[in-house]
């Protein structure tokens, strides 16, 4: 490694601090999609039929008299159960938010039973911090627990990715000769094919009506099947000039074994690739997971995800008329942006650490 | 020449691969359109088996396979269940609007990247480069279906396109220079979405692939000879960083045809995209794999495109 220039240093650390930054953020997304069950104030399933379309609840702290409360507290809608979309609130009748209430139990990590969640208004009164579906189904709560979904599926993806990336990678680079033509022409076959075309052919040929969580793990292994060409190709490059590399030219000598060599000193040396390869792959198999349920091929009703989320966009009366059903299409695009930033200071760092 | 005649085969054991493979999964696959028919009880068992020995269901997979592709020769792609027709003419027309849809975008990104790339280069590190780089790098986070439904939802509270389908209710009505103009209208909202979700990686590969050869002595020399700064660019720089571009192209048709199944489906453009959802829907599996063949095709044709244009672009291609 050449010594690093003035200019880089300062260059690298603000890859570091973006980096730091977006995993900070990144970590914070994933804790309140794993605690769904604690941050949303309700179920995912469950309705009111009363209140279709009902508009982000506002907060408010100073009441009608005009008095001011620490305690935040919300109106109910006027007239719910009439019309769907209606904003009038009925200033009488004031609910003050609770926190760590007990409500809907639900389970976290499909493990620990509980019923406290983090805020809730009492009975009558409803809480919509992003509004209601047709259903009346709190958007907020379903985003959180669709999150649950669609992350599942771009983390699951991508790991399988580049699992099967490092091994047929490991395998073409550092063996050479024949077995890398072989397994390279194979992956040159997968990234010449239409694979979104592809994935729906898969999706064809599953039955329209197996259970949800079928669905939901045949199709996240086949996005993770078909995905593998790219970061074996990388991880081939890497494995390439590493095995020539001094010390590991030196191992060999020693008599070490090639499985030895591979795990000791020549895999090590794709971990920066492996790292962003893993940032770049999830926020687009997530997005392949939403595209498909947005489709309606994904899962189903009433197991939310962020493509069911949106999926009711493709109705022109939704998307004219509720402004807040755009929400979670909204919020994808911060999350997306934290994921591409993790993904291009690491790439940079990685950069100047092997030049 | 020999390395076209190799390309070509290469591509068809491609198209081969992915015929078998689209084949073996869907036939592989349980219940078929006829098997909903079996819970109605007016229908009898016989009727169905009847239905599909007259479609060939009934018989082994290699057969069906072999008299696919022997169909496939004679331009004939088999049955489609739902339309109760063959599938091919049912294509023919949705690949005309895909191609015009995915033409007209294609044209319209690299129409907007080369020059906004060339011009990024040229200023490069100053104010308008960056101010593209920040907007490039912002496209790039938007979900491409992010960015169709907001462009429906510009076309359904503006009003001022047409939000669906490619021709108006009183299409066969008007006169000729009428038709091209309400075709245009419908196609530009799908068109622009399109372009702009493949913009991003066309104009950071423009504007690398710029600064690299306007760095190089040549284009000094170019410009010490005191030769317009225009010329300079688009005569001396452009060609000589058109190579990476052209190898882009090739790929970008893959970016291209993936985002128009989505914007089809949104903006309801009548393309292959649709299509295929539909058949997934209704397992017309002979509409299936002909959509994804189809795909194949048009990746398949635009990479070989891509090649033809290098090999006429790169003279090194030539002497190899």
């Amino acid at each position: 490694m050449l010594p690093i220039r003035g200019c880089e240093q300062s260059d690298e650390l603000t890859h570091r601090q973006k980096l730091a930054g977006a995993l900070v953020l990144l970590t914070a997304v994933q804790i309140l999609i794993l605690f769904a069950g604690f941050f949303a104030p309700y179920n995912f399933a469950v309705q009111d039929r009363e209140r279709p379309f009902a508009p982000p609840t506002s907060l408010h702290f100073k009441d009608a008299r005009g008095n001011v409360h620490i305690r935040p507290f919300i109106y109910d809608l006027e007239g719910a159960g009439h019309s769907a979309g209606v904003s009038e609130t009925d200033s009488e009748h004031p609910y003050p938010v609770h926190f760590f209430v007990r409500g809907t139990p639900y389970k976290i990590a499909a493990m620990f039973a509980s019923r406290v969640h983090l805020f809730g208004v009492e009975a009558p009164g409803h809480i919509f911090l992003m509004g209601s579906d047709a259903y009346g189904r709190d958007q907020f709560s379903r985003f959180l627990f669709g999150g649950q979904i669609s992350m599942l599926a771009g983390l699951i993806a991508a790991i399988l990715s580049v699992s099967i990336g490092i091994i047929v990678g490991g395998i073409a680079g550092y063996y050479g000769g024949w077995v890398d033509e072989l397994l390279m022409r194979g992956g040159e076959l997968f990234l010449a094919l239409p694979w979104l075309y592809l994935l729906f052919a898969v999706r064809a040929a599953l039955p329209l009506h197996i259970s949800q969580w079928e669905v939901f793990l045949l199709l996240v292994s086949v996005m993770g099947l078909i995905g593998w060409a790219r970061p074996a190709r990388l991880i081939r490059g890497v494995v390439l000039s590493a095995k020539q590399r001094n010390f590991v030219v030196a191992a060999r000598g020693f008599g070490a074994s090639d499985a030895y060599l591979l795990r000791r000193h020549v895999l090590p040396q794709t971990y920066g690739v492996l790292l962003t390869q893993m940032t770049l792959l999830i926020p687009q198999y997530v997005l392949a997971e939403v595209t498909l349920t947005f489709l309606g091929l994904g899962v189903g009703e009433p197991l939310p995800s962020w493509g069911s989320l949106l999926s009711s966009l493709q109705q022109y009366y939704v998307l004219s008329s509720y402004w807040w059903m755009f929400l979670p299409a909204l919020l994808l695009i911060p999350l997306f942006l934290v994921f591409y930033t993790a993904a291009d200071a690491l790439q940079e760092l990685h950069k100047s650490v092997t030049l | 020449m020999k390395y076209f005649a190799r390309r070509l085969v290469h591509s068809t054991l491609l198209l081969l691969a992915v015929s078998i493979f689209s084949f073996g999964i869907l036939q592989l696959a349980p219940g078929d359109f006829f098997a909903p028919m079996g819970l109605n009880p007016q229908i009898s068992s016989r009727t169905i088996a009847a239905l599909r020995s007259q479609y060939g269901l009934d018989r082994s997979l290699p057969v069906r396979y072999a008299h696919w592709l022997r169909g496939v020769l004679k331009a004939d792609l088999g049955p489609s269940f739902a339309y109760n027709s063959p599938v091919a003419p049912l294509l023919a027309v949705r690949a005309r609007n895909t191609l015009l849809l995915t033409g007209t975008a294609m044209s319209l990104a690299w129409l907007i990247a080369i020059p906004l790339g060339m011009w990024s280069a040229v200023h490069r590190g100053k104010w308008a480069d960056r101010a593209a780089g920040v907007v490039t790098s912002g496209l790039v986070t938007v979900p491409d279906l992010v960015l169709f439904l907001v462009l429906l939802l510009v076309a359904v509270r503006t009003g001022w396109f047409p939000t669906g389908g490619m021709v108006s209710a009183a299409f066969s009505d008007l006169n000729v220079w009428n038709k091209v103009k309400d075709v245009a209208e419908h196609l530009f909202l799908p068109a622009l979405g399109l372009a702009i979700a493949t913009l991003p990686p066309l104009v950071r590969h423009v504007r690398s692939a710029m600064i690299e050869v306007l760095e190089a002595p040549f284009i000094r020399a170019a410009r010490a000879h005191g030769i317009a700064e225009r010329r300079v660019l688009f005569r001396y720089a452009l060609p000589v960083a058109a190579n990476p571009l052209i190898s882009l192209f090739g790929l970008s048709v893959a970016t291209m045809l993936s985002a128009s199944l989505l914007v089809e489906v949104i903006l309801s453009w009548p393309g292959i995209g649709p299509l295929l959802v539909d058949a997934i829907l209704a397992k017309d599996v002979y509409v299936v794999i002909g959509t994804v063949m189809l795909s194949s095709v048009f990746l398949v044709a635009g990479n070989l495109f891509a090649d033809l244009l290098l090999f006429a672009a790169d003279p090194r291609m030539r002497t190899e």
